[in-house]
């Protein structure tokens, strides 16, 4: 009988290989049909349809929510790679409303206002598979736990610093290493500490990786910034306003998907990163005062 | 046996993984001169449109066509997009590795991504049943006589081989049992010492 992923065991699988196609790749967020055909022809594996990327979200201020179902439509219907989108976390009714309209991915995304202070979304009733962002390891088993297919480490986006998405990554690639040298006697009191589900750290111990991909978001805005994420542990990176809030953005969109094919060959890196005009001006994540942080947001 | 696995980008790691647990060196292919060392070639899933891009810029389609038309190459799902002689849903360009014409994302979106059983009909073994991973899959719509069938679902031609090049539609890669490794290897065993002989 066809498996139609909804549930756990080869849904998750199934969820899962979607996420494994857009390994060494870039998903770009995109704001219009305009910006998602030209993230298509630079060469990236999937866009995130959203009104508004984070910096604008951060400029703005006011409650951030799901996008237009027919904006997110449009887009889906100009490109030919995999679309995702964003629901707030915890609002499952945006997450019925994303997977009604089909599409890819949904981003449960702390990018957007929490709906709920104590839960995520359920996302094992869902078909569509989900990401979640992680900023350690204690998060990304809970999220897994819940059903999440795909990990990205958070970062602070819409800041174009990459302090915090390097912070998380060490933070979750280091306590997985940390796992791996316990003995299976100290796996519980591991997993209470994390506050993770015991069964999904047990299997990191054995892998030593997430049973999931693991990408990386937040803050990156140049082709360093992506091979430097790469170099790291990431699978895949995401960037958002890095691209469209640059001089000029079809150049750095290819150029950093050059940048992550290529991530650990200095030379081409090197030829990827001329004459790509200013990048985002950003912000410094030390001046974002504490209560506009995205990243603490998830529980 | 080296056996490269293109990997500008796509779901590598899993072939490297069938590849090592079957006795046979895979390793990572980026570049014309990271080609000319393989004795076959596999072009994973991934984004098809991402490999053109890159394939462009960087070259690769001149050296990945010589390289096919002397050695054994399998397309896996965007594999097997780029290896058509042509596509649709939109039209775009490809190597004309095999004389098929392939329908891309002819399933669906991902909700329609789903996990079916699949019979293979490879020749000199009984028939083995698997269960197949199709994610937002393409179809092989038309083929040239020469191709052979060597698995169906729902009446559609999901693997297919022509020569020594061939294609598969679904995920063997991320399914337990390595049949299509296996007989990948067999192709590029043949071709090899067909070569040298």
């Amino acid at each position: 009988m066809a498996d139609n992923g909804s549930e756990k065991g080869n849904g998750l699988r199934l969820k899962t290989g979607l996420a494994e196609m857009l390994k060494g790749g870039v998903i770009m967020d995109v704001v219009n049909a305009e910006h998602a055909k030209i993230s298509e022809d630079a060469g990236a594996v999937a866009v995130m349809a959203l009104e508004r990327v984070p910096s604008d979200i951060r400029r703005d201020g006011g409650v951030a929510r799901m996008s237009d179902p027919s904006m997110i439509e449009e887009i889906m219907k100009t490109v030919s790679i995999p679309v995702m989108a964003k629901c707030r976390i915890g609002h499952f009714a945006e997450g019925q409303i994303l997977q009604a309209m089909g599409v890819d991915y949904i981003d449960e995304s702390e990018v957007l206002t929490p709906a709920d202070e104590a839960h995520h979304v359920d996302k094992f009733a869902f078909k569509t598979p989900f990401v979640c962002g992680a900023t350690d390891l204690g998060e990304a088993l809970r999220r897994i736990g819940e059903g999440a297919c795909l990990i990205r480490s958070k970062g602070e986006a819409g800041t174009g610093d990459i302090v915090e998405a390097v912070r998380h990554m060490r933070a979750i690639i280091g306590e997985m290493r940390k796992v791996q040298q316990m003995s299976e006697m100290e796996l519980m009191s591991e997993a209470k500490q994390l506050g993770a589900p015991y069964e999904l750290v047990r299997y990191v111990r054995e892998h030593g990786a997430l049973p999931v991909p693991l990408f990386s978001a937040g803050g990156i805005a140049t082709p360093a910034d992506a091979s430097l994420m790469m170099q790291l542990g990431a699978q895949t990176v995401f960037v958002g306003s890095g691209i469209f809030k640059s001089d000029e953005p079809a150049k750095r969109a290819h150029a950093i998907v050059k940048a992550v094919a290529f991530y650990d060959k200095p030379a081409e890196l090197l030829n990827v990163s001329k004459g790509l005009g200013s990048a985002m001006s950003g912000i410094a994540r030390n001046e974002v005062p504490e209560e506009q942080r995205l990243a603490g947001r998830g529980w | 046996m080296r056996i490269g696995v293109f990997a500008l980008q796509g779901a590598v790691e899993p072939h490297l993984h069938k590849l090592r647990n079957l006795g046979a060196e895979g390793f990572t292919v980026r570049t014309a001169e990271e080609l000319a060392t393989c004795a076959g070639l596999i072009v994973p899933g991934g984004e098809s449109t991402t490999f053109l891009r890159l394939i462009g810029v960087y070259g690769l389609r001149q050296p990945l066509q010589d390289f096919a038309a002397a050695m054994p190459v399998w397309g896996i799902c965007a594999g097997s997009i780029l290896m058509a002689r042509e596509v649709e849903n939109p039209p775009q360009e490809s190597l004309g590795i095999m004389p098929i014409r392939v329908r891309r994302n002819a399933y669906g979106r991902q909700n329609e991504s789903f996990i079916g059983e699949v019979t293979l009909n490879l020749p000199g073994r009984a028939p083995i049943t698997q269960e197949s991973v199709f994610i937002r899959a393409p179809q092989i719509v038309a083929w040239d006589d020469g191709a052979r069938i060597l698995a169906e679902h729902d009446g559609k031609p999901v693997a297919m081989r022509h020569g020594r090049h061939l294609t598969t539609t679904f995920h063997p890669e991320l399914s337990e049992p390595e049949h299509l490794h296996q007989y990948f290897l067999n192709i590029c065993d043949g071709a090899n010492s067909r070569a040298s002989a």
